[in-house]
C-alpha cells in the first residue's frame, strides 16, 4: 500500500497571534512552528498501517524552507520519504490543484491528512483534493479501517458518528481521538537528519480567493465580578442575565 | 442566483439552514438577484420551509440512491445545480455535511471557498466574507477572484429571519452512477441535545473538575437551562474518560453560544480561541487572577463545587430556559 500525507506548518496554539505590517496576515516574529495537530494524527494512522499491513509512507507539504522541520520531523517519526512542494500559495484550492498535481498518477492508496490546517481554519484541502482527483473522501474521522481496496470510517457529526463506507484510493481527514501519536526516537531523529527531501516546484494556480485585510478580535466588553456566597452569586447573576443581558 | 445549499433535520428545515437562507437573502436584495433553496435526498419534504426565509425558488434534487448521504453525489448535485442555475454565489451551514460537500463542490466548479464566515456581504457583484482565523485569534476578510462564490455560514452567528418568498418548487435531474463513498449508518448518541457548535448555552468544565464524575454537576446545570457540556484541552486530555467532541478550543470545537459557563477553566489561549466569540461569559473560578476572569461578562470568584449546584437550583427555581 502505497499512503500519502499531506502536513501542514503552523503556528504553535499556545502562540498569541500578532498582525503583520501588511495588515493582511500574521506577524511570523515570535512565532513558534510546529505541525499541524490534526496533521499528527494523520501520520501517527499512516505509520500504524506501515506497521499492521505494511505500506510506504511519503510525506508532503506545501511552503518554503522552513517546512522542511515538518517533513524531518515526520521522517523521524517513520515517513519513508518526504517532498517539498515550494509554493507560496495560501488559497485552498490552489494548494488543494498542488497537492492533486503532485498526487497523480503515483498510485497512492490512501492521502492522509488533518481535517483543518489550523490558521486559514477552512476545513477544505482534503475535500477538495479528493474531487481533484476524482476519488473517496471522508473527513473528521475518529475511526479507521482499510480492507481490501475498501475504507470504513467513523466521522464526528452533530449529536453522533456518521459510518463511511467507501473504496480506495481516498482522501481521509483526521480527528482529535483517531489515535494517539508517537514521539520521534532518538534514533529515528538521527536517522532522519541523514535522509533527502525532495525539492519540487509546485504547480498552484494563482489564488482563488485572497485574504484581503486581517485585524485582531474585537474586544470584549468589560465585565464584572458577583459578590457575596454561592447563593447570593447565583441570584445576582441570573438577574443580570435576565435583565442586562436578556438572555433569560 | 444565489443560491443555498439546505439541510433537513426529520422533515424540518435546519435552524443554522434558515440561518444561511437569510444571510443569502440579504446578498440577494443587496444585489438584485434571486434566492434559491437547494434540497438533495430521497425525500425533500419540508422544503418548503425555505419559502419562509425568503427564497424565491426551491431546487429539489430527489432520488432514492440519495437516501444516504455520500460526499461525492451530493457535491455533484449541489455542482449541477449551481451550473443549471448560473448561480455566481452557493452558500451552505458549516454544518458537519456542508463542511464535507461545499468544499469539494467548490473544487469542481473551480470555485474560490471560505469556510466557516461570520459575515458576508456584495462588493462589484463579487462575495466578501468575513471569517476568523487562528481559531478566532485573528479576523480575516476574504476577497473572490473566481466567478463562483462558495462560502459555509458558521451556525449561531447570521439570524434567521422570516420574510416570505415565491418559494417556486423545481425538480433538477439526480446524478446517476457509482457513489465512491456513502453513509452506511449513523451511531447516534441519543442524548437529543444539540452539538456544541449549534449549542445555545454551554456549560463547560476544565482541570478544576477534578475528575470525570464531577461533570454530573455541570449535566444538571447545562439540563437547567437547556444546553449542553464541553470541556477544556486539559480536561480532555487528563485520562477522566471524557468525550474528545466535548472538547472547546482551537484543537477542538470552536463555538458562539448566547451563553458560555466556564467553570474551573483558567482560560489558556488556546481555550479562549475557541469561546472568544461566545456571546456572554459567565466564569466560575478560585483564582482571582485566572485569565478567563479578563474576558467574562460576569465573574464569580469562588468554589465551583459550591457555586454550580447553587447556580443549578437557582436556575430550576427561576424556571429558567433559554430562548
Amino acid at each position: 500500500m502505497k499512503i500519502l500525507v499531506a502536513l501542514k506548518q503552523v503556528p504553535d496554539t499556545e502562540t498569541k497571534i500578532k498582525l503583520g505590517a501588511d495588515g493582511k496576515s500574521i506577524d511570523p516574529t515570535d512565532v513558534k512552528w510546529i505541525t499541524s495537530p490534526y496533521d499528527e494524527y494523520a501520520l501517527e494512522e499512516a505509520l500504524r498501517l506501515k506497521e499492521s499491513k505494511g505500506a510506504e509512507v511519503t510525506v508532503v507539504s506545501l511552503g518554503g524552507d522552513s517546512v522542511k522541520d515538518v517533513l524531518r520531523n515526520a521522517l523521524a517519526l517513520g515517513a519513508d520519504s518526504a517532498v517539498l512542494l515550494k509554493s507560496d500559495a495560501t488559497d485552498p484550492l490552489s494548494i488543494a490543484t498542488a497537492l492533486a498535481a503532485f498526487a497523480k498518477e503515483k498510485g497512492f492508496d490512501l492521502i492522509l491528512a488533518g481535517n483543518k490546517g489550523m490558521g486559514g481554519d477552512n476545513s477544505s484541502v482534503g475535500p477538495m483534493l479528493a474531487e481533484l482527483l476524482g476519488i473517496a473522501q471522508a473527513n473528521v474521522v475518529m475511526k479507521l479501517e482499510i480492507g481490501e481496496g475498501t475504507f470504513r470510517a467513523e466521522r464526528e457529526v452533530e449529536g453522533g458518528t456518521e459510518v463511511v463506507e467507501g473504496s480506495l484510493p481516498a482522501v481521509i481527514t483526521a480527528q482529535k481521538g483517531l489515535n494517539e501519536p508517537r514521539y520521534a526516537s532518538l534514533k529515528g531523529i538521527m536517522g532522519a537528519k541523514k535522509k533527502t527531501i525532495e525539492e519540487v516546484e509546485a504547480t498552484a494556480p494563482a489564488g482563488f480567493t485572497t485574504v484581503a485585510g486581517m485585524v485582531m478580535p474585537p474586544a470584549r466588553a468589560e465585565g464584572r465580578k458577583l459578590d457575596g456566597d454561592p447563593a447570593q452569586q447565583a441570584a445576582a447573576l441570573f438577574a443580570a442575565l435576565k435583565d442586562e443581558a436578556k438572555v433569560f | 442566483m444565489i443560491l443555498v445549499f439546505c439541510e433537513l433535520k426529520d422533515g424540518k428545515l435546519r435552524k443554522s439552514s434558515a440561518e444561511a437562507l437569510s444571510a443569502g437573502r440579504r446578498l440577494a436584495d443587496a444585489s438584485g438577484k434571486q434566492l434559491g433553496a437547494l434540497f438533495v435526498g430521497a425525500s425533500v419534504a419540508g422544503s418548503g420551509d425555505a419559502a419562509k426565509y425568503g427564497a424565491d425558488a426551491i431546487l429539489t434534487c430527489e432520488a432514492a440512491p440519495l437516501a444516504s448521504y455520500s460526499s461525492d453525489a451530493f457535491a455533484m448535485a449541489i455542482a449541477d445545480a449551481v451550473k443549471a442555475k448560473g448561480a455566481t454565489v452557493l452558500l451552505g451551514a458549516a454544518t458537519a455535511m456542508g463542511k464535507d460537500a461545499l468544499p469539494r463542490a467548490a473544487a469542481r466548479l473551480g470555485a474560490g471557498y471560505a469556510g466557516d464566515v461570520t459575515d458576508l456581504s456584495m462588493a462589484d457583484g463579487k462575495l466578501v466574507a468575513v471569517r476568523p482565523v487562528y481559531a478566532g485569534k485573528a479576523i480575516a476578510t476574504t476577497a473572490f477572484a473566481s466567478g463562483i462564490q462558495v462560502a459555509t455560514t458558521r451556525p449561531n452567528v447570521f439570524e434567521a429571519v422570516e420574510k416570505a418568498g415565491a418559494g417556486a418548487v423545481e425538480a433538477l435531474p439526480a446524478p446517476a452512477g457509482d457513489f465512491k463513498a456513502i453513509v452506511k449508518e449513523i451511531l447516534a448518541k441519543g442524548t437529543g441535545k444539540p452539538d456544541l457548535t449549534e449549542a445555545n448555552v454551554i456549560v463547560s468544565g476544565g482541570r478544576g473538575m477534578k475528575n470525570g464524575e464531577n461533570f454530573a454537576i455541570l449535566e444538571e446545570l447545562a439540563d437547567a437551562l437547556g444546553g449542553v457540556v464541553g470541556a477544556s484541552r486539559a480536561a480532555v486530555d487528563a485520562g477522566w474518560g471524557l468525550s474528545h467532541d466535548m472538547q472547546v478550543g482551537q484543537t477542538g470545537k470552536v463555538v458562539s453560544p448566547t451563553l458560555y459557563i466556564a467553570c474551573g477553566i483558567s482560560g489558556a489561549i488556546q481555550h479562549i480561541a475557541g469561546m472568544s466569540g461566545s456571546k456572554y461569559i459567565v466564569a466560575i473560578n478560585k483564582d482571582p487572577e485566572a485569565p478567563i476572569f479578563k474576558l467574562a461578562s460576569y465573574g464569580i470568584v469562588g468554589d465551583l463545587f459550591e457555586v454550580v449546584p447553587e447556580l443549578t437550583k437557582a436556575a430550576k427555581a427561576l424556571g429558567i430556559g433559554a430562548h
